[in-house]
């Protein structure tokens, strides 16, 4: 049975079927779906869902499909770490690192909206599976075509990262590269969506796409023992997501799930593309459109699909937001990396960066738990780091050629630590 | 006079034109003439306290006019004014 109401506007709340729009015809807000909670508070319990596979449709009925889910069957359930490695070096009593970095099949938390997405579109009769992507969504979009036997037309910026365009053809997929940021190809494909009749899942899907984020935080309160954290910081590039790890929240609240914990929601953003948290900080109720500059690429949306909304949680839940330059994104990543062995991509290091950030500013406190969200894998965004990490000791196959490189490292460490030895030497690969 | 660009999915009330001229020296003035040559247009626009929907953008050349004054920007006869919904259309 479906536990999906319809679609209703965010804005002006008229009420729509169940089809593949996203905008409101009369004051063009965006369209969101709408459940029957009574109904579902009938069937959804811990015990339910504690019997179920370990993949997003645990929570199937907070999820906006009306069939069996065709694609993405064996999606999420990533892992939530306690990171006390991390936690000493941020002197904080209890952090946690929720890893998409993991998800499957792409690595990323894309794999969970785009399985609903497509779910959907084959409930639709779609034949064709579209995107406009900063790279994450381009691969989940590919990979997971291939599951729901749909063709995949996808569309990004023509210079993203290597590990992401080929992340994306390697499936098969038509993969355009448009000259332009990547609110150019979502313009682009606003006019594709409108004449060729295909399933574009951060387009005409985007009310079932989006919904599929609410997995994440499901997730993570399931795995922190059925209990929401005090604080969860997520990173925003249209700021959907972050909207969606509060709707997670207020749900399980609502189903009677958790109880209530008065959970502060923080945003992070990359200095280069800060649009949303430039105007939380300035207090403005608009945005101020960028021309995106950072490395963060996964993060370069310069006009904030959902950014009013983002904002509107950031203050209604006692959150905040902050934005990290590329300095401090890069060691964002180092740090993650060298204290719980997690590599993130860019994005992550925004995350990472900007949880050290509102520590230190006292945003955040020290005693009670944090949450941060790791949404992508370092693997697909090396080049931003190449230049920041050690490269290997080359040696001839020689023991003694070994040995005196072992006692230089040794010394070195006595003198200033690794870091000192593995930056210090001067044959790189 | 300003000229005054309309986006497709309004263009059901402005009889299918896309771009139409308008006297008018602010943009309140420019909304209200709108309303009376194209009925209905003005509650597309704006909510029921007469402020711009948050979805919808207006631009006048090319700055949002939440940057400028607002509904009291000031028009002059060689600018063009462009209505655009913030999030692009795309029906399918």
């Amino acid at each position: 049975m479906s536990f999906v109401k319809g679609l209703k506007c965010k804005e002006c709340g008229e009420e729509y079927p169940k089809e593949p729009l996203h905008v409101c015809e009369t004051c063009f807000g965006p369209l969101e779906a709408a459940y029957n909670y009574d109904e579902i508070k009938k069937v959804l319990t811990r015990d339910a869902i504690e019997k179920r596979d370990r993949n997003i449709w645990r929570y199937r009925e907070l999820l906006p499909i009306d069939a069996d889910p065709a694609v993405g069957r064996s999606v999420g359930y990533t892992p939530l770490i306690k990171a006390d490695n991390l936690a000493r070096t941020l002197g904080v009593k209890e952090i946690y690192v929720k890893n998409d970095g993991v998800c499957y099949p792409t690595l990323s938390f894309k794999d969970r909206v785009v399985s609903v997405a497509l779910s959907k579109a084959k409930e639709f009769g779609f034949e064709t599976a579209a995107c406009a992507s900063t790279g994450n969504l381009a691969n989940a979009v590919a990979a997971l075509s291939i599951e729901g036997g749909l063709e995949s037309f996808i569309f990004i910026p023509y210079n993203l990262e290597q590990a992401k365009i080929i992340g994306t053809t390697v499936y098969g997929a038509n993969l355009v590269g448009v000259k332009g940021a990547y609110d150019d190809v979502n313009r682009l494909c606003s006019e594709v969506a409108g004449k060729y009749g295909w399933g574009f899942v951060n387009i005409n899907l985007r009310p079932y796409y989006s919904e599929g984020s609410k997995s994440l935080a499901f997730e993570m309160m399931e795995q922190l023992g059925w209990q929401a954290p005090k604080h969860v910081v997520v990173p925003m590039a249209s700021g959907s997501l972050l909207t969606k790890v509060w709707k997670a929240i207020k749900e399980f609240e609502l189903l009677g799930i958790i109880p209530e914990n008065g959970t502060k929601i923080y945003g992070a953003q990359a200095t280069g593309c800060s649009p949303i948290t430039t105007a939380l900080k300035n207090n403005w109720e608009i945005f101020k459109p960028v021309k995106p500059d950072t490395i963060a690429k996964s993060l370069a949306i310069g006009t904030p699909a959902d950014g009013f909304y983002a904002m509107s949680v950031m203050k209604e839940s006692g959150g905040w937001g902050e934005d990290a330059s590329d300095a401090e994104i890069v060691a964002g990543i180092k740090l993650l990396a060298e204290t719980e062995g997690i590599f993130t991509e860019t994005a992550g290091g925004v995350t990472m960066a900007v949880t050290k950030k509102l520590i230190e500013h006292g945003a955040l406190p020290k005693d009670e738990t944090i949450v941060i969200c790791i949404t992508g894998n370092g693997l697909k965004t090396q080049e931003a780091i190449a230049d920041s990490v050690a490269r290997p000791y080359i040696i001839e196959a020689q023991l003694d050629e070994f040995e005196e490189l072992y006692s230089k490292i040794k010394n070195q460490e006595e003198k200033g630590g690794t870091q000192d030895a593995l930056s210090s030497h001067t044959n790189p690969a | 006079m300003p000229s005054v660009r309309i986006p497709t999915p309004l263009r059901k009330l402005t009889a299918d034109k896309d771009e139409v001229s308008i006297s008018a020296a602010n943009v309140n003035e420019l909304i209200e003439s709108l309303e009376s040559q194209f009925p209905g247009i003005k509650n597309r626009l704006c909510d029921e306290s007469g402020n711009l929907r948050r979805f919808i953008n207006l631009y006048v050349n090319n700055e949002d006019i939440r940057f400028l004054d607002g509904k009291e920007t000031a028009l002059k006869e060689e600018d063009v004014v462009s209505i655009i919904p913030a999030i692009a259309g795309g029906r399918a």
